[in-house]
């Protein structure tokens, strides 16, 4: 109940210093939304020239790109920590958040919102619904509930693969630039996955498992019954890798010795 | 003269120190370029050629386009908006210098920088990777090479008067952002201009970002014949004389209604 009325109070105090530069507010969410049209536009434009991409349609395409949106959102909002080290291992930071009364990883997520990110899932949600209804895609009545636990998956995957890498921060304090690196692996997790080779597949199905952010969990809604299992995977694979991250964090915070004075 | 030299020496030296940073730079540049290049073999699957260009010269193209990127990228509208905001820009404007004119010797020696200790190791480690066809004459490793210096000109030009609208507008981190994106798609680094739809090729004619990846990626990947070469450096030549005037029209403008925000 405490770690809930925290997340309110520091949800209430991060609207209300956003809204203070509204302009710049809304150009962020217009920014990210100019993204999305820009990959949009790429897809739509590279099917003015092909009819299929390994068998996927443009529609299916679209859908799976619309609803790697939503996770992707729900991650970008709360686990804004790709500067973790410089941040706060390097500015010694970390100290402070040890004295603090929550778990360490939670009062870094909750420095860290960033709301506006999470108009992604409204622009996801818009795209799935148009490439859903000109696919004629049809729901069961469980499929909402479904939709919800593989994006939470999604979210959970790519969570728990940015929290093992902040972690590395704990042991090197050398500077490392791995995690851009990580948002430009991420996009692989967009397109269907039988575009890549044999390995760059397993690396996004077990290492890093950024294909189900994207097509695993999208391939049920579009009725690919060969990837089923893939897709119900989703949540275990979101749920025990962000386990084991959070594992690997703890063990972090152990050997943590903090930066100087 | 003398001074703006010393300013891309000053940089140039300032980025070798930090050179680390550049190897996983590489690395990210790989990745889209990997990313990109089974994307477009899965586009072009039995096609053997798409508006002109094979399945080879895509590759080429996306890895030249990327590669390109690492030279004529850079944040200086960002610096110009943290300077803005710090108050340093008082300083700078007291200095016996042209404050955009150092800017951009800044950004080219950045650029410099980028070029030998990105772009060609890069190139290398991609050509290594994917199948990838070099031109082979000397002419063409010429108009490229121009080509890519009005790239970086045109590219800086609209960095400056990015950066410049931070006189107006205080806080412009989404502005910055939001041009970057549209740089990527009109500049030609996602999609070869000759993809689009005839209406949005018309449309981007009369805008400059193709001058800023489209054209030199394309002198490259040898997609133009030597009257479209020359046709396209002169487009670029043109954008680079045009867009001075928006850029002084401005500057003046911001230097009357200059507020120190601090400093």
């Amino acid at each position: 109940m405490f770690y809930v009325s925290m997340f309110f109070q520091y949800v209430s105090q991060y609207m209300k210093t956003r809204l203070q530069y509204r302009a710049d507010f809304f150009m962020e969410i217009l920014s990210d939304l100019l993204n999305q049209v820009v990959n949009l536009v790429f897809i739509l434009v590279v099917f003015g020239h092909t009819q299929f991409l390994s068998g996927w349609s443009r529609e299916e395409i679209i859908f799976i790109y619309g609803f790697f949106l939503i996770p992707f959102a729900l991650f970008s909002a709360f686990f804004n920590i790709w500067d973790f080290n410089d941040r706060y291992i390097v500015k010694g930071e970390m100290d402070r958040i040890l004295t603090r009364p929550i778990h360490s990883l939670f009062q870094v997520i909750l420095e860290r919102i960033e709301l506006e990110a999470l108009f992604g899932v409204v622009t996801g949600l818009i795209i799935i619904f148009y490439s859903g209804i000109s696919l004629d895609l049809q729901l069961a009545w469980y499929d909402p509930i479904l939709f919800i636990i593989f994006a939470l998956g999604g979210a959970l995957a790519y969570a728990a693969i940015f929290v093992a890498i902040a972690s590395i921060g704990f042991w090197s304090d050398a500077k490392t630039s791995i995690m851009p690196m990580m948002y430009n692996i991420g996009n692989y997790g967009r397109y269907p996955v039988d575009i890549y080779n044999k390995v760059i597949r397993f690396v996004l199905t077990w290492v890093l498992p950024f294909a189900f952010v994207g097509v695993y969990p999208a391939s049920y809604f579009l009725r690919k019954e060969e990837w089923y299992a893939y897709a119900f995977a989703t949540p275990v694979i979101g749920v025990s890798f962000f386990v084991i991250s959070v594992f690997i964090w703890n063990q972090g915070v152990k050997r943590y010795r903090g930066a100087g004075n | 003269m003398g001074k703006y030299l010393a300013m891309i020496r000053m940089r140039f030296l300032m980025m070798l120190a930090y050179r680390t940073d550049y190897y996983t730079g590489i690395l990210i540049y790989s990745i889209n370029i990997g990313a990109y290049y089974f994307l477009w073999n899965a586009i072009y699957g039995e096609k053997s050629s798409i508006e002109g260009l094979s399945s080879m010269q895509m590759t080429t193209y996306v890895a030249v386009a990327w590669m390109a990127r690492a030279f004529y990228f850079n944040n200086i509208d960002r610096e110009i908006a943290t300077e803005i905001k710090d108050g340093k820009v008082a300083i700078e404007m007291i200095r016996p210098y042209n404050y955009l004119g150092m800017k951009t010797m800044q950004g080219l020696g950045e650029g410099i920088f980028r070029f030998f200790f990105f772009s060609i190791p890069g190139m290398l480690l991609v050509a290594f990777i994917f199948p990838i066809e070099l031109p082979h004459e000397p002419a063409t490793w010429g108009m490229f090479g121009i080509s890519l210096l009005f790239s970086f000109i045109i590219n800086t030009q609209i960095n400056l008067l990015t950066g410049i609208t931070t006189f107006f507008l205080y806080n412009n981190a989404g502005l910055i952002r939001a041009k970057r994106v549209i740089i990527d798609l009109f500049s030609g680094l996602l999609l070869p201009i000759s993809f689009y739809p005839v209406w949005a090729q018309e449309v981007m004619k009369y805008l400059p970002f193709q001058g800023i990846s489209y054209v030199p990626s394309m002198i490259f990947t040898n997609g133009y014949s030597s009257g479209e070469i020359a046709m396209a450096l002169l487009q670029q030549l043109i954008w680079c004389i045009i867009l001075i005037i928006p850029i002084q029209l401005l500057w003046i403008v911001a230097k009357k209604q200059l507020i120190i925000q601090g400093g």
